[in-house]
């Protein structure tokens, strides 16, 4: 006797589950009940649960009976030639789609051969375990599957041709890459989501080995000769938007050229990019705190100074300006209206960006590094041929991190380049590394990929054989000119006095609580105090009652409010966050008060 | 031959241990006045270097050294099964719980040192039976409750009672004991309790049922598992539960050698030497089942700061945080407004000794290059001391 539920509901009961479920299940087979139904009996809740409603996530399955796939080679030929497609298998009843809850009783095989009598169903593909992104990943069956999970991750974040229509369009922070590739080593993926159409990566020549250090710890050494022929050479775009908004008494923001005479206005030279309508013409080369869009708006609050003005104009400037630290061409200039109605203006800058020190890269198995130095061409290494890399990679990153995929996909790339082919690598039916190896070898190469090479600085012969190959790079979208940032002075928080935050802002570089900590540790408590020093003040107390006094610097002369112009008054130098604390304790009904004390 | 006289000199200047090692090791080379000398000068000189300089900041390094790799610890903790100290709290939990000084721990466990190996497994198994405690649910084979005269019927397992070694007569004496307001009989082999309440309802009775379940039987109390571990030589009993008392009560016991996790239970019994000592050896113990290294002299001087009031105090605001001398560092960790508040309704001055009241004054702390002062006062102009 076992509940019998659909849809979570209880709708009677059945004396024998296992014969129930294998009825229903054979109904369904047979086409009587709809094929979308499941099934499945759980034994530990003593309940049966059919399940028909829509948003479970199914997959389908071929079905295996009696230890025999249902899918036949006939079908396969068949469907080659297009004679029968998945529908005609779904409706014979060759494949299946099972929910979650009917895969439980379910035992699924990996492999054709593996299925024996007690299989219910068999695996379409080994492949079906991997997702879109991560199938693109080469040689996945080599690699952790950790690395797996990070090499499919930074294939988002790549450089290419994010959509074929990008010049008609206003998207922030979006990159375009130069000269993209489609991969020497590729997946049956590539394929399926048109990669070859929009590539995001290119097909560089790699070199495994140390070049006077400067890619250790997952540093890249990248070739000047590369970078100078194009090598990751990308365009970076950012849109400035600015809209007439329309504020309460039908006053408006103005887009136009700003008078003279309003408020704030800047200097005459922020604006002279701009044309007679307040919008820059395309192709000016702007810089930051240029003016990208001028813009007035209407007084904050209205009537103020109405009566003692004699000035006509109450208009601000609040004109759009480039952001700080960056630097662009306009590339491209809307006008138009928004959903309200009101102008719109948006204007899009555009960078070239060479890759520089600190731009990130990644191949596609979860190894990433920024670039750690920039060689000229006549000083890298070379091999026997006369090939120099256009990339040197550190073979530090490979023991630990088990990418054994990374080093099969340079072979792969040596043999692709120098055969002139594109290399099947979709992760379980890949070219074998044996068979890769072999045609290198019948290339004319040390079958292992190893080349003898020469130091280019001193033309000196290496000791060792240096793993050389080709493989796909990626550019990832993450420039340090996007994120370079150092201060020294600048502005500050009214309420601390402390710098402001953030990189936008020109704000500080917090040394935080930890930072502090090892300044401690290390016992170097004069630099700590004028690391702290961003705040520091002069305040005066009254030695009488511990508490601020005033000081009056025109007449030098300092009195307290309480104590009168009779008593001694300290100048002491502390944070100002510290007077702030003492003023908060007064508004608590504290009183702290300040004994002095010479220090010497 | 080792010039005592000689060894004499430096004894106070160098530790103990120290010149241990030296009467140790002298011999074997075979060293002369001179050449004894000589090493004991070198012996003394790597000695002073070695001290910690005055003004190191030894709190903040020991703080950072089980800071930094604490963040590494993983929240993984091994099961292993079948492995019969298993179930153990372990990492990061496990640390809190030592260093905030937690009165009630998540897993008590002790390790049961016997005076001498048990001849056999029946002996074994009898202590072991002495030290488990063992419920009126381990040993019963039915309860129920019977409506018709309101009282609740037992019937015991026997052939558990066998193995267990324990008497029919006993075990009604035990729930006599550990319960009031019933009354324990027998009849045909039931064990019959019945309320003694001034009005029996059967919800009543239902309760005292559930109740007399967990009645105590044999053995003590809080101990739910013991299992025989082989440690080197020795057959060592682990015990799920702490009791120290109790256990050392029983003669087998080596009351010289069997600890408890329980910090605070090593207080009360054994004192606080003891419970320093356990300090140390459970965070190392911690420590390294994760593979992390950290000097044991960093943990030594935790332990020595938890106990050094004669009681524990836990690094929390309640324990040794809280009982800084300085108001402002105190304000400056938990809870600022009732330190503030506190300071304020006594009148507290904060001399401003320490690190943190510095910090937030913007003011050199006394530490390192911070520590060094001039001894003598300016003079004022006119050659007066100020």
């Amino acid at each position: 006797m076992v509940d019998v539920y659909l849809d979570e509901k209880f709708v009677g009961i059945v004396d024998n589950p296992k014969e129930f479920v294998k009825l229903v299940k054979e109904e369904r087979r047979n086409g009587k009940l709809p094929k979308t139904l499941n099934i499945n009996y759980d034994v530990d809740f003593s309940e049966v649960a059919i399940h028909v409603a829509k948003g479970r996530a199914r997959r389908p399955l071929i079905i295996v009976e009696n230890g025999v796939p249902k899918l036949k080679e006939e079908h396969i030929t068949k469907l080659k030639n297009g004679e029968i497609d998945w529908q005609y298998l779904l409706d014979e009843s060759i494949l299946e789609y099972l929910d979650p809850n009917e895969e439980e009783d379910a035992y699924i095989a990996l492999k054709s051969k593996d299925v024996t009598k007690e299989h219910t169903h068999l695996e379409i593909s080994l492949i079906s375990i991997l997702g879109v992104i991560t199938s693109l990943v080469p040689y996945a069956n080599f690699g952790q599957s950790s690395r797996l999970n990070r090499g499919s991750k930074t294939q988002k974040q790549g450089l290419g041709l994010y959509v074929s229509n990008f010049l008609v369009r206003i998207d922030t922070d979006v990159s375009v890459m130069h000269y993209p590739q489609r991969p020497v080593v590729k997946s049956f993926m590539h394929d399926v989501i048109n990669y070859e159409k929009h590539p995001s990566g290119q097909n560089v020549t790699i070199a495994l080995m140390s070049y006077g250090g400067f890619n250790m710890q997952d540093a890249l050494i990248i070739n000047q000769g590369s970078v100078d022929r194009g090598y990751a050479r990308s365009t970076y775009f950012r849109p400035y938007v600015v809209e007439e908004l329309r504020y309460q008494g039908g006053l408006i923001d103005e887009i136009g050229l700003p008078d003279k005479d309003v408020k704030a206005y800047r200097v005459e030279e922020d604006y002279r990019f701009l044309e007679d309508d307040g919008i820059v013409y395309p192709g000016a080369k702007v810089h930051a705190d240029d003016v990208v869009i001028g813009k007035t708006s209407p007084p904050r609050f209205l009537g103020e100074l109405e009566e003692f003005s004699i000035a006509a104009n109450l208009r601000r400037e609040s004109s759009l300006t480039v952001r700080h630290g960056e630097e662009g061409i306009v590339d491209f200039v809307v006008v138009t209206e928004n959903g309200e109605g009101n102008k719109l203006v948006q204007v899009r800058l555009r960078d070239l960006r060479i890759p520089e020190i600190g731009d990130k890269f990644a191949s596609r198995h979860g190894q990433k590094g920024v670039i750690g130095c920039i060689v000229p061409h006549a000083d890298m290494p070379f091999t026997t041929s006369g090939v120099v890399p256009d990339l040197i990679f550190s073979p530090h990153s490979i023991p630990s991190r088990m990418t054994i995929s990374h080093l099969i996909e340079i072979i792969g790339g040596k043999v692709g380049a120098l055969a002139g082919r594109q290399i099947e690598a979709s992760t379980f039916s890949a070219e074998s590394e044996t068979d890769l190896r072999k045609l290198l070898l019948e290339l004319g190469f040390r079958e292992n990929g190893t080349e003898r090479m020469y130091n280019g600085m001193t033309g000196e012969e290496f000791e060792s054989n240096i793993f050389v190959g080709n493989m796909y790079y990626m550019k990832l979208k993450h420039m340090v000119a996007n994120k370079l940032h150092a201060r020294a002075s600048g502005r500050i928080q009214l309420l601390t006095r402390q710098p402001i935050e953030g990189r936008s802002k020109g704000g500080g570089l917090r040394l935080g609580e930890m930072e502090k900590d090892c300044f401690v540790a290390h016992g170097a408590s004069l630099l700590l105090k004028e690391r702290f020093d961003s705040d520091k003040t002069t305040i005066y107390i009254c030695e009488e009652c511990g508490m601020l006094a005033v000081h009056d610097s025109m007449r030098n002369k300092a009195f307290c409010t309480k104590c009168g112009a009779n008593i001694e008054v300290t100048a002491v130098e502390l944070s100002y966050a510290f007077k702030l604390l003492l003023d908060e304790l007064k508004s608590l009904g504290v009183y702290p008060q300040l004994h002095l004390k010479s220090k010497y | 031959m080792i010039d005592e006289g000689l060894l004499k000199e430096y004894k106070g200047k160098v530790p103990e241990p120290l010149l241990n090692d030296f009467r140790k090791h002298a011999t074997d080379f075979n060293l002369n006045k001179k050449q004894q000398k000589e090493v004991l000068d070198k012996l003394l000189e790597r000695y002073m270097t070695s001290k910690i300089h005055p003004g190191e900041a030894i709190g903040v390094i020991t703080a950072e050294s089980f800071g930094e790799p604490s963040t590494q610890m993983t929240l993984r903790t091994f099961h292993l099964a079948g492995v019969a100290e298993a179930n153990v709290t372990l990492g990061l939990p496990r640390l809190i719980e030592i260093f905030d000084a937690r009165k009630e721990i998540k897993t008590p466990m002790m390790e049961i040192h016997l005076k001498s190996q048990p001849k056999d497994d029946r002996e074994l198994e009898r202590l072991i039976s002495m030290i488990k405690e063992i419920k009126l649910s381990d040993i019963l084979s039915e309860i129920s409750v019977n409506i018709l005269h309101m009282y609740i019927e037992v019937k015991l397992n026997k052939s558990r009672l066998r193995d267990l070694q324990i008497k029919e007569e006993e075990v009604l004496k035990a729930i006599q004991v550990s319960m009031k307001n019933i009354e324990v009989s027998e009849k045909d082999g039931l064990l019959i309790i019945k309320p003694k309440l001034k009005e029996i309802t059967l919800p009543a009775v239902y309760a005292i049922k559930e109740k007399v379940k967990l009645a105590h039987v044999k053995g003590i109390e809080g101990i739910s598992q013991v299992l025989p571990v082989k440690r080197k030589d020795e057959l060592i009993l682990m015990a799920a539960g702490s009791s120290l008392k109790k256990v050392l009560e029983i003669d087998a016991v080596d009351e010289t050698t069997t600890i408890s996790n329980d910090i605070f239970e090593m207080v009360r019994v054994f004192g606080i030497e003891a419970a320093r000592q356990t300090i140390i050896n459970e965070s190392s113990k911690v420590l390294n089942d994760q593979g992390l290294e950290i000097d044991a002299r960093h943990i030594m001087f935790i332990s020595d700061l938890m106990t050094t009031t004669g009681g524990i105090k836990g690094v929390t605001r309640s324990g040794i945080t809280g009982e800084k001398e300085s108001v402002l560092a105190r304000a400056s960790f938990e809870t600022p407004i009732v330190h503030i508040i506190n300071a304020s309704l006594s009148g507290e001055t904060d001399y401003l000794n320490s690190v943190v009241e510095n910090i937030l004054i913007n003011q050199p702390v006394p530490l390192g290059t911070g520590l060094p002062s001039l001894v003598t006062s300016m003079k004022k102009e006119g050659g007066k001391k100020k």
